[in-house]
């Protein structure tokens, strides 16, 4: 039962480390890699703070292993955007009071940028589904729907 | 951005307009870390052999631990060290122990009689979380299953099973004297009988779980100081540094807590359940522990806001002036006080709610019984006792046939009036509030209802006394357990007492500061009310007792647009209950600690740090 | 520490699993045990690489679903429309990308939303080994189950003949209070062979079969929509949860099936 070396690119850059087994992605994440972005909040997919993208997919990475992202792309908020260079969601959470203890925010940006990478230009009925599996328990939804919509019409060029 | 509508009609000439952030929209100052995922929560500072803490739990409701047997799990792959309740250095606490509220009831691991599901019996430390798990279903713990209680009004008859050996009666103690927080103000009895209708209600509230998103947990470690560092996801960093340092009797100049990016909180990470184990753990094992609630425990283990019944029963005239309200409320602590008993204090000082009733009476009791304790939740204190009294409000309203905004409106307190617990209410607004709501609701209001105001009609007549006060002597710590009485205001008294108007049965308590350069010079804090006794200058007693206080003088509202710069009005007497519980004069000899003040540096130089150098 | 086997053909995966090893299909299921470390003796984990378990292909009238297929791979594919709307109540949607057919199937209540689905389409479970098994008594026998199930096959439902809701508190994602899907046949303008299947009413998802002979030769109106409800106590033995309790559960459930008979699914 010894570790299991799993190679995989995160957030654009190539990483190898090894892992324990039965250990999960969010704990790879954060303790292997570092990335303290994803976070825990119940270990078994109820609550979607553990959001990323894996190959343009929406994951919980509480409940991957994470051995089966070998050769595959990782994306978090970690590599979202940082100092000037925010993507829009970030800037549009950020000014439409999105977040407020900030812990969902992760997942959510995850959730949401999976969403617009897919279809571009969501309704508001489909903003809410891909966020379905998020939970937020201090701003409400209605300010994160709104911003992903704003971020939605930011990135169509379109004025807000 | 904002969607909030600002109605600056209201109360202009109180409010300044000319502000740089209150009333504009602004940007949270932590967010930018929020949407980068930079926010430093408790975990996100990552350590070198970290290890992990788990819990073994109480399957059982109320049972007699008969033996603890670690000894498998000892043997478990990555097992560190087993944690006991005999290691932890002082097992006994109650969070308010540290304002002087309540006695020690709770332990950390409890070793004796577990009381709720879900108790702390051991804690095991591994090197990984699975680890940990696996070692505590090793553990084997003997029970002696005994009978529980999980109903508070089951839990205060005669013969109910004992939750806690330190409140016997299963009722929390309030002021020594009565096993139920009491507050009267006028006679409700003689006004229910001059009322038109008599309306009665009881209304009942599940716990409820704060949920957070991050579940509650810390990280310990130590430093090469000789103190430990914790990062906490507590709201309550000072709480939790004092818990700490009291259960571990460790001087707190030893603990480096760093807490404040808190992924959710509501009230239920006020508890400080975390922090002392880990700790522990770091201290026990020389290295850095984790400890944290996986999100089962925090449902079923973290305190939730607490299960509150309340019966209510209301004088009311036929056009709809309330006359007298008498409030019976039982706070389901669970196994354990945490912040119940004075969430009730709390509580009583709301009733009869935001409403100007003559005659109000309360009796509220603070129940232990075999469910996971209770604990703060947003509005705590308030929150049950105010859906109890609105939904009542409603039922008042279809019984004198109004509209429920009007309703409230009429009987709503104004600037001015006195409250139950003898203060005067400042800064109201519920009538505009209602006038709004009336107005957002499509509901056509009286002329007489849109023209009502906050800031007239309020203390005049008999909105601005203390009534002639009937008091009794009804359910006496231990009297209810040895045979059955009325939970109700002075149901069944035989003996009353009477308070004369406008004097408040109580006084004000002013323990003496213990060192004359504490003494806050008063007037630099704003405050200007009558000499306390507190100026070191004027020698005094530091307490006034009943017997030796003239009675007040009848108060006199001051209405907030004529401020007095000289002297203020007399603040009316404050007797958070009546009739006095007996105080103790507080000591007139100097505080000496029993202890020396240990700076938690002996060695300097000497590191105890194994490991556990952070990486970021 | 949990030892992880990964194989590239089913056949060596059945061997790993039937001496003890534990089948990870998606994750969602046993990645929440070992979180939670809260199935004894779960040690062993083993993994499939086999293409075979991705195949969605028809075999004579039937329409074949390979077991690992998620969720989303699912709602992505045409031939499998009628049943993307169930896809999509199962989870949210990084679930659905993980969540798999045949994993469903051993979704403890109150899950399984999908495989409630499949039973009323009168699904047939194909095991790694090639045996076949009607999924009704596939699920009466599924904890003791030790292989590897490789896809399920059905035939496809004549149009609008399919039909299914999931009743939440929570929109759009909840958990069940429960589902439901019907399979209604019909033969000029009369229902034939009829089936009922209900999730979160029991241990399992189940067969409402009174319910669904009450519908037997009738035409759907009111009548006959109120008949099947009256029998649904007859085949439902909910339990209580956090969610709801049997109580409610069976005093809802005819209201809810009415709803589905008259109105269609959602």
């Amino acid at each position: 039962m010894s570790k299991k070396p799993v190679q995989f690119t995160h957030n654009g850059s190539a990483k190898a480390l090894f892992v324990n087994g039965g250990e999960n992605l969010l704990e790879m994440l954060r303790r292997g890699v570092g990335d303290l972005s994803p976070k825990y909040g119940c270990g078994q997919g109820t609550c979607g703070s553990c959001t990323v993208i894996i190959d343009g997919e929406p994951h919980l990475s509480c409940l991957t292993l994470a051995e089966t992202v070998e050769g595959r792309d990782i994306q978090t908020t970690g590599g979202l955007g940082a100092g000037e260079n925010l993507h829009p969601l970030q800037k549009e959470f950020m000014e439409g009071f999105a977040a407020q203890c900030g812990f969902c925010s992760p997942g959510m940006l995850m959730a949401a940028k999976s969403l617009l990478d897919r279809n571009p230009n969501p309704t508001r009925d489909e903003v809410i589904e891909a966020i379905s599996g998020n939970m937020c328990r201090c701003t409400g939804y209605n300010a994160i729907i709104e911003a992903i919509l704003r971020a939605a019409s930011q990135l169509q060029g379109r004025a807000v | 951005m904002s969607s909030m509508e600002f109605r600056k009609e209201y109360f202009a000439d109180e409010r300044d307009d000319n502000l740089n952030e209150i009333g504009k929209p602004t940007i949270r100052q932590d967010i930018l870390g929020h949407v980068t995922g930079r926010s430093p929560y408790y975990d996100d500072h990552l350590f070198d052999g970290l290890l992990h803490m788990r819990c073994v739990r109480s399957p059982h409701e109320h049972a007699r631990i008969r033996s603890i047997d670690t000894s498998a799990a000892e043997q478990m792959e990555g097992v560190i060290r087993v944690v006991k309740p005999d290691d932890v250095p002082n097992n006994l606490n109650t969070l308010l122990s540290l304002i002087n509220f309540g006695r020690d009831d709770e332990a950390l691991l409890q070793g004796t009689k577990v009381a709720y599901v879900g108790e702390a019996i051991v804690a095991i430390i591994a090197e990984t979380e699975l680890q940990a798990r696996a070692a505590v279903k090793k553990v084997r713990v003997e029970y002696e299953v005994l009978p529980h209680v999980l109903d508070p009004e089951e839990a205060m008859k005669p013969g109910a099973p004992v939750v806690s050996e330190v409140y016997p009666n299963n009722t929390f103690d309030y002021h020594d004297l009565y096993d139920h927080q009491k507050l009267r103000f006028g006679d409700t009895e003689k006004a229910f009988q001059e009322a038109d209708h008599i309306i009665e209600g009881k209304y009942q509230l599940s716990p409820i779980e704060q949920a957070p998103i991050e579940t509650g947990g810390a990280i310990a470690a130590p430093e090469t100081n000789n103190r430990y560092v914790c990062y906490t996801g507590t709201q309550a960093l000072f709480f939790s540094l004092g818990t700490t340092a009291k259960l571990l009797d460790m001087p707190s100049s030893r603990l480096h807590f760093i807490g404040g990016t808190v992924g959710g909180g509501f009230g239920g990470k006020v508890d400080s359940l975390h922090e002392p184990l880990a700790v522990l753990g770091a201290h026990l094992t020389g290295r850095p522990v984790k400890f944290c609630f996986d999100r089962q425990e925090e449902m079923q283990v973290g305190a939730p806001r607490g299960a509150e019944r309340w019966y209510i029963k209301d004088g009311v005239m036929n056009d709809g002036t309330i006359i007298a309200r008498q409030f019976t409320g039982i706070f389901d602590a669970g196994a354990y006080s945490r912040l119940s008993p004075y969430a009730i204090v709390k509580g009583t000082g709301h009733l009869p709610g935001p409403y100007t009733i003559p005659n109000v009476s309360s009796n509220v009791y603070c129940v232990y019984t075999n469910r996971t304790p209770a604990t703060a939740m947003r509005g705590f204190g308030i929150t049950g006792v105010d859906f109890a009294i609105e939904a009542h409000m409603d039922k008042v309203a279809v019984a004198v046939n109004m509209h429920p905004i009007e309703l409230r409106i009429k009987n709503a307190y104004r600037d001015g009036d006195m409250k139950a617990h003898r203060r005067f209410a400042k800064n109201t607004a519920l009538i505009e509030c209602c006038q709004v709501a009336a107005e957002k609701a499509g509901v056509r209001l009286s002329p007489e209802m849109l023209a009502a105001s906050s800031l007239q009609g309020g203390g005049e007549g008999y909105r601005r006394d203390i009534p002639e006060t009937v008091t009794d002597q009804m359910g006496k710590i231990g009297e209810r357990r040895r045979s059955e009485i009325s939970i109700h205001p002075g149901e069944g008294a035989t003996t009353k007492g009477r308070v004369a108007a406008g004097v408040g049965s109580g006084s004000s308590i002013a323990v003496p500061a213990q060192d004359a350069d504490m003494v806050m010079e008063s007037g630099r804090n704003g405050y200007r009310g009558p000499d306390t006794g507190l100026n070191p200058d004027k020698p005094s007693n530091g307490h006034a007792t009943q017997a030796s206080t003239p009675p007040a003088p009848q108060p006199t509202y001051q209405p907030p647009q004529a401020p007095q710069p000289t002297q203020a009005a007399p603040q009316p007497p404050t007797p958070p209950q009546q009739p006095a519980a007996p105080q103790t004069p507080a000591q007139a000899a100097p505080y000496v600690p029993d202890k020396p003040f240990d700076k938690g540096v002996r060695r300097p130089g000497v590191s105890r740090f194994l490991s556990g150098s952070r990486r970021r | 520490m949990i030892d992880v086997q990964t194989f590239n053909t089913l056949g060596e995966a059945t061997q790993a699993v039937s001496s003890g090893g534990r089948y990870y299909g998606g994750g969602t299921l046993v990645m929440r045990a070992i979180n939670y470390c809260a199935e004894d003796g779960l040690d062993r984990v083993v993994r499939v690489l086999d293409p075979s378990l991705k195949e969605i292909r028809m075999d004579g009238n039937r329409l074949v679903l390979g077991a690992g297929i998620t969720m989303s791979e699912l709602i992505k594919n045409r031939d499998a429309e009628f049943l993307s709307n169930v896809a999509r109540a199962v989870g949210g949607p990084a679930i659905r990308s993980a969540a798999t057919i045949g994993g469903n199937l051993f979704a403890p209540h109150p899950y399984g939303d999908f495989a409630t689905a499949l039973l009323a389409l009168d699904a047939q479970v194909i095991t790694a080994d090639g045996s076949q098994q009607a999924l009704d008594v596939f699920l009466t026998s599924r904890d003791h189950f030790s292989g590897i199930v490789k896809a399920v096959s059905l035939v496809v439902p004549d149009r609008g003949a399919f039909r299914f809701k999931k009743v939440s508190r929570v929109k759009p994602k909840g958990v069940s209070v429960m589902s439901i899907a019907a399979h209604l046949p019909q033969s000029a303008g009369r229902i034939s062979n009829a089936k009922i299947a209900f999730g979160a009413m029991g241990p399992t998802p189940v067969l409402a079969n009174a319910a669904a002979r009450a519908l037997e030769g009738a035409s759907l109106d009111e009548a006959t929509a109120d008949r099947a409800g009256a029998e649904l106590k007859n085949d439902l033995r909910p339990h209580d949860d956090p969610i709801a309790t049997a109580w409610y559960r069976l005093e809802v459930a005819p209201i809810h099936l009415k709803r589905l008979l008259l109105e269609g699914g959602q």
